[in-house]
């Protein structure tokens, strides 16, 4: 008997009281919620050279030793904190970076990394791998350009590709 | 069963009383949405403010940065206090920030933040606020948010009234809130009339912004309270108030009430100029401190001055004028036009405002009433334009919107007061809560006000919040001016005592804030550009430590051979060139504070290790998914130990 009329009391209080709050809440808006999970289209041009400003492939000289040299002092200066030549490191090895990637996404990775780790399916990759994402290092073009000699350079000094 | 009954009954009652109470809550919580309030208010989530507000700490010695409407504190600036948080006043290179006369002092009273001018429109290039205590005003970069410069004013007993700028930053002005012995010496306090002497301080800001005590003005030991420059017509003159005209040295509250009407000084600026030109003025031997942040060096200065030029105004006819002004007056605020100028007669019924023309006309007239220690003393009726009545009890400062009307706060009725210039009349009123000081509108004391909001800024907040011991929060009012009545829209808490503020239009700032310092453009004696020019090296017992930071490692995190007695300066630099990426340094046991180093600077933390032993440090700054990694050790050996000195990262 105590125990029913203790829970009708209870019930009534909690109708009154979510009543009350509900009348209280009338016109809350409601944002439209934002699609989850949709694949961001990639174009085969990107898939090859990445998202960022080079949207043309690069008509590149012969490899200028003068600019791979200025182009080593940045890398040692923006980038040898994470990446070694040789060894996986904060990030991977670089020496044959421009074996895995075209020199057109290698500047557009530079200069945009927040876009293509967000983007690109290969770099996405590698974040799961090194759990830790690339650093924008306030680069420019004529700098990424730069270090790209540079590593063009490297690569004219390895072993030649074996088909 | 009675009594369960009765206990069961006294439940339901109280249930649907309480139910009641909800209702009723809900019913006025809904009135005041029924204004639109809670949307004028509300910054969507991930969207902007529109205005910056930047409020004095008052004794917090502090500056803290908000948005408006939404009342979001965003950042607190230190500036005249140490803040182990950001190192400011504990890492090497800001320790010299804090130098005066009187040796390091890691502390002030902050009261009222200038935002700099072209043209009498604020410009947020810098913001400048006075030290109260220790006579100083700092310089505050609005591109990066740190204060740039802090200098000390020579020859002044409390630097209230400051830093209040001319139309286009030529000058920040400062006077004395205390009158002292000028130069100060060993005298009886009682030989207050013979001996106390105020000062009207100029001080020349340059165009990178460093700031000069260009010259002082020597004037009768009043105190001198507030001001503002003139603009417009009256550019070129700069405006303070003063009391304690009876010049009591006890007992002011009320030895220092009993004249009827203190003064205003009028200061022409662009005369003194001339009498510095022509040479009229006397070199005053004495010291203090100007103190700067260089930029490319990340590292503060220290500059020790000895000397600084003095104009005495019975000397320089025209340089000051004295205009009686009911009663102990406080604020003293010009209109947009720059014709008119309000006092706050704090002890008055009213609010005078002498018109700017009024006063050239009394001047060339040579309308005076008699003359202080050569001050040549207006005669009130001959320069006032009229009397705002009806304004509450003890008006303090007055602000203007942008269609012609003045917003008065009221302290002791604690209140705002809408008054219309030109016909004097009161046309709205609206409590604060409680104990309004100061108020602020958007450019409310230049040349274009922005309008939109009043902010109160309330010394007392009482029941307004949680309580939260003896002390409670401070707090400030955002209400909206837009409309013929004003309304009430926000309270929100703000850091120490929001003395005055300033506030300005979003875009005007955003677009100049700095996201990175470029490492390239590093200059400190001890930065680190690269990885491999990390190192440690030892002179005497005096330890460098050339430091590296990125995500996610330091380098080098791994050092040997310190010994016990060893001075260790940890030089770290921060080699993230990404926004938002600082990185802290913290080692165990040290007895300053931690670093907390920006995108492309370099600091320093000194530490002396007493105890043999391994002490670990680490990154405070969630910096990565592997911040919890991004640590090292440092080894520490006895005095006479031969571990040698060595280093690495990765090995």
């Amino acid at each position: 008997m105590k125990k029913t009329n203790k829970l009708l009391l209870g019930l009534t209080a909690l109708l009154l009281i979510s009543t009350t709050i509900t009348s209280c809440r009338g016109d809350s808006k409601s944002d439209k919620p934002q699609e989850l999970g949709s694949k961001p289209d990639i174009s085969a041009w990107e898939m090859e050279n990445g998202f960022g400003m080079v949207k043309t492939k690069l008509n590149l000289p012969p490899i200028n030793p003068e600019l791979a040299k200025k182009g080593e002092k940045l890398f040692e200066s923006k980038c040898a904190s994470c990446h070694k030549l040789d060894e996986k490191y904060a990030g991977p090895a670089q020496r044959d970076v421009l074996r895995r990637i075209s020199p057109e996404f290698f500047i557009n990775m530079v200069i945009n990394p927040d876009e293509n780790i967000e983007k690109h399916p290969h770099i996405k990759e590698l974040l799961g791998i090194y759990m830790l994402k690339m650093t924008n290092q306030n680069v420019n073009f004529n700098d990424a350009r730069q270090i790209l000699e540079y590593f063009r350079l490297l690569e004219s000094e390895l072993p030649s590709k074996t088909n | 069963m009675n009594s369960t009954y009765i206990r069961m009954i006294t439940v339901a009652v109280v249930i649907i009383a309480s139910v009641f109470l909800v209702h009723n809550g809900c019913q006025q919580s809904k009135d005041l949405i029924s204004g639109d309030v809670a949307q004028q208010v509300y910054v969507k989530p991930g969207t902007y403010d529109d205005f910056y507000l930047f409020t004095s700490g008052g004794f917090s010695g502090q500056v803290g940065v908000y948005g408006l409407p939404s009342g979001r504190l965003f950042r607190v600036i230190p500036v005249f206090s140490q803040d182990a948080e950001r190192a400011w006043g504990y890492s090497e290179e800001t320790k010299p920030m804090f130098m005066t006369s009187y040796g390091s002092v890691p502390w002030d009273d902050a009261h009222h933040p200038k935002i700099s001018q072209t043209d009498g429109i604020a410009d947020g290039r810098w913001l400048f606020i006075n030290g109260n205590n220790t006579p100083r005003v700092a310089r505050i970069d609005l591109t990066t948010f740190t204060t740039a410069e802090i200098i000390e004013i020579p020859n002044s007993g409390g630097n209230h009234g400051s830093p209040f700028i001319t139309e286009n930053t030529e000058y920040v002005v400062a006077s004395t809130r205390f009158s002292v012995p000028i130069p100060n010496r060993d005298v009886a306090i009682n030989s207050y009339k013979e001996n106390f002497k105020g000062t009207i301080s100029f001080i020349k800001v340059d165009n990178d912004g460093k700031m000069n005590v260009e010259f002082q003005v020597l004037v009768p030991g009043f105190h001198y309270d507030l001001a503002h420059s003139g603009k417009g017509p009256s550019h070129g003159w700069a405006f303070f108030t003063s009391y304690n005209s009876e010049q009591a040295n006890t007992l002011l509250e009320v030895n220092a009430s009993q004249n009827d009407k203190d003064f205003i000084a009028a200061v022409n600026w662009k005369k003194a100029e001339e009498y510095i030109k022509q040479g009229k003025f006397k070199t005053f031997t004495t010291e203090y401190y100007r103190n700067y942040f260089d930029k490319k060096k990340h590292t503060g200065v220290s500059e020790k001055k000895t000397e600084v030029k003095v104009l005495i105004p019975s000397e320089c006819p025209g340089l000051v004028y004295y205009i009686p002004t009911p009663k102990s007056p406080h604020g003293v605020d010009v209109d947009p036009s720059g014709e008119y100028i309000a006092a706050g007669g704090k002890l008055a019924a009213v609010i005078p405002v002498h018109s700017f023309s009024k006063i050239i006309k009394a001047i060339e007239n040579k309308d005076f009433e008699t003359s202080i220690d050569g001050i040549p003393v207006l005669k009130y009726e001959s320069v006032v334009a009229g009397e705002v009545k009806d304004v509450g009890l003890g008006p303090l400062h007055t602000e203007f919107d942008n269609e012609g009307f003045g917003y008065t706060s009221s302290f002791i009725s604690s209140e705002i007061v809408k008054w219309k210039i030109g016909t004097w009349e009161v046309v709205d009123r609206i409590p604060a809560y409680y104990s309004i000081g100061h108020l602020c509108i958007p450019g409310g004391d230049t040349k274009k006000p922005w309008g939109k909001y009043v902010i109160a800024l309330n010394k007392i907040t009482k029941d307004r919040y949680l309580p939260t011991g003896p002390e409670l929060t401070q707090s400030a009012q955002l209400i909206d001016i837009s409309g013929e009545k004003m309304k009430l829209l926000l309270d929100f808490p703000t850091i120490g005592e929001p003395h005055y503020a300033q506030a300005i239009p979003a875009d005007i700032i955003m677009k100049n804030s700095k996201k990175i310092y470029p490492i390239e453009e590093n200059m400190h004696q001890y930065a680190v550009k690269a990885e491999k020019e990390t190192r440690v090296v030892r002179d005497g017992n005096i330890v460098r430590v050339y430091m590296s930071t990125i995500r996610t490692h330091f380098v080098p995190d791994n050092i040997e051979g310190i010994k016990v007695g060893d001075v260790v300066y940890f030089h770290v630099t921060n080699l993230e060139q990404d926004w938002d990426i600082p990185h802290g340094f913290a080692v165990k046991g040290a007895n300053n504070s931690e670093l907390l180093i920006m995108p492309g600077a370099t600091e320093t933390l000194k530490w002396e290790p007493k105890r043999e032993g391994v002490y670990p440090f680490y990154c405070t700054d969630f910096c990565s998914a592997l911040h919890q990694e991004m640590q090292g050790y440092i080894r520490v050996s006895g005095k006479d130990s031969s571990v040698p000195l060595s280093w690495n990262t990765g090995k």
